[in-house]
């Protein structure tokens, strides 16, 4: 009887875990569907000439993407070099954010000294507080420097980013013993040496997610750029896409402004989708531990 | 002794190693973070072309700042965008994060799932939204679209009506956040201890059962730290709005956020106002990233 019951209980339970598996397909591939259809019309738009975009939606790809993309070149935005100066600033942002950070967190994960605790503590404190807050202080600073209308303001302060440093000491934390150091030191390295030869390798897969995070956050960045940046030719691809937003867009060739669109989203996506595996799992190992 | 003064010369290191973050942090975050104050208490802007201030006025920035009524409607905007947001994102993340950690649902593809739900993240915000613009334009593709399969019979003018910009807005931001929080959640989730939820099931608890039981009391410190992130990172909401209508926060500035605000007193060059915003916003963010920090110290020991 009570044999039965159980058998009884097990197919039904095997049927619910079907149904809900089921449920579950649908619902991702409808997210799916969400996340993707934006930049798959986006895609067949940039493909398509102004006078058919004015002709309605169709799902398939035109032949004018070749066109669009020599008139958008060809034309007033100067997207080349707002790609240029987008790139320039996001690599070293990039660079320098994780080099020293990595630098800061090597200093509280293998030292002993009596600020410490202090200062890992700070560093946590502020390490969600907005830039935002600080802007006005920050143009006024950079107007008195003469450092306004430059890509330096937008590069120079990543040496103290705080996320950055926080996910390099969980990673040390988990990944890297003082006993390494310590034989480093035995064998006669300086302490310079050994960070730059030896706990820099160590920390390549954390320094590489990390990379892309602040590369793409410094690529996208609008806020603080659009304040620094006033010339044209220093202008990075957020700050043009705002212009193409506040010029009378209607007067524009539509297949452009979906082509400066797709210029600016795809090589992320591009990079994204070959990298996707270490970024994903990447997303985690900087917050707290569940 | 010789080894203590050995060790003592090796940790002047950890100083030194510390140089870099401490000058930059001092020279671009803290200088200005002591100058936006003091800016706050001061009359200083433009009215035409006369120069007025700097002048001290105390408080009487932080008095005009809240009194003149801006203030309170953009903070309930900023608000209502981020609940628009954040309900429906939290509750496709928990779903998702509980699906793709149930063992018995054994999901297929889970990384192809994961790579495009964490897609939207990485797009720039100011093209997203310039994208969406475009879309839903009066003759976008979506109202052609729309039109063409028969739900509607005039194009809907997404961008006059306040509930649909709103919506759009709080649409763009749940697509971007959703896949990040799923993946801090299912983290989360996997931290459980599995032997709960097998002892669960021995007892015939259902998979709802264990959901609301074990799951979610369980995952309480990692929501609240999703949602105190999510709230700084919603009162910072700026890009997407400040695109999609042009800065002028229409229709009649009800999608107009704080940063917007702050964005345009930087702008105007009213350091008086903007300070005062500024700091404002300071304290606000202060205190939950106080919260946050509480949350992360609690879970590092």
């Amino acid at each position: 009887m009570a044999a039965n019951n159980s058998k009884a209980g097990q197919t039904d339970k095997c049927a619910s875990v079907h149904v809900r598996r089921v449920i579950a397909y649908i619902v991702l591939i409808l997210i799916s569907f969400l996340c993707l259809f934006w930049f798959y019309v986006l895609f067949i738009n940039a493909t398509r000439s102004n006078a058919e975009l004015g002709g309605g939606f169709t799902p398939v790809p035109s032949n004018h993407f070749i066109e669009n993309w020599t008139n958008l070149k060809n034309g007033t935005l100067p997207i080349f070099n707002g790609m240029l100066n987008s790139l320039i600033i996001s690599v070293l942002t990039a660079t320098l954010a994780t080099y020293f950070s990595t630098m800061t967190a090597y200093a509280i994960h293998a030292y002993q000294f009596k600020a410490k605790k202090f200062m890992f503590t700070f560093i946590l404190m502020v390490m969600m507080i907005p830039t935002q807050v600080t802007a006005l202080g920050f143009i006024q600073l950079i107007g008195k420097m003469g450092l306004d209308n430059t890509a330096i303001p937008l590069i120079v302060p990543a040496i103290a980013s705080p996320a950055v440093f926080f996910y390099m000491k969980q990673y040390m934390d988990s990944t890297l013993p003082l006993s390494l150091i310590e034989a480093a030191r035995i064998d006669g390295s300086g302490e310079f040496k050994t960070f730059n030869q030896i706990v820099l390798p160590l920390m390549k897969p954390a320094i590489a997610v990390q990379a892309i995070f602040s590369f793409v956050a410094s690529w996208n960045n609008y806020f603080t750029p659009a304040l620094v940046l006033h010339e044209d030719k220093k202008k990075t691809l957020p700050i043009l896409i705002a212009q193409l937003r506040a010029a009378d867009w209607l007067k524009f060739d539509m297949g452009q402004v979906y082509m400066m669109i797709a210029f600016s989203i795809f090589p992320v996506i591009i990079v994204y989708l070959i990298l996707s595996r270490h970024i994903v799992s990447g997303v985690t190992l900087g917050s707290v531990k569940g | 002794m010789n080894k203590k003064s050995k060790v003592v010369r090796y940790n002047k290191w950890g100083y030194i190693f510390l140089i870099p973050f401490i000058v930059t942090y001092v020279v671009f975050q803290l200088v200005p973070l002591v100058s936006t104050v003091y800016n706050s208490f001061f009359e200083n802007y433009r009215s035409g072309l006369t120069q007025i201030g700097p002048n001290f006025v105390g408080l009487q920035n932080y008095v005009t700042i809240i009194q003149n009524g801006d203030l309170p409607t953009y903070f309930a905007n900023t608000m209502i965008m981020w609940v628009m947001c954040f309900v429906p994102q939290i509750i496709i993340s928990l779903l998702l994060g509980a699906w793709f950690t149930d063992p018995s649902l054994r999901l297929k593809c889970q990384q192809f799932f994961k790579t495009v739900i964490y897609l939207p993240n990485l797009i720039m915000a100011s093209a997203f939204a310039m994208l969406f613009f475009t879309l839903f334009a009066d003759s976008g593709p979506i109202n052609s679209m729309l039109m063409q399969i028969g739900v509607l019979d005039e194009a809907y003018k997404f961008m006059s009506n306040v509930w649909s910009v709103r919506t759009l807005i709080a649409t763009m931001n749940c697509l971007m956040w959703f896949g990040n929080t799923t993946i801090l959640l299912m983290a989360g989730m996997m931290g459980i201890d599995t032997s709960l939820f097998e002892a669960a099931q021995v007892d015939g608890a259902t998979a709802t059962q264990i959901f609301y039981r074990i799951t979610l009391p369980l995952l309480k410190p990692i929501l609240v730290y999703v949602m105190i992130t999510s709230l700084i990172g919603g009162l910072q909401l700026f890009d997407v709005p400040q695109i999609l209508t042009n800065g002028t926060g229409d229709p009649m500035r009800s999608s107009m956020t704080l940063i917007m605000y702050l964005n345009k007193h930087l702008y105007s060059k009213n350091f008086g106002l903007g300070g005062a915003l500024s700091v404002i916003l300071f304290i606000v963010t202060g205190i939950l990233s106080l919260i946050v920090y509480k949350i992360t110290v609690k879970e590092e020991d």
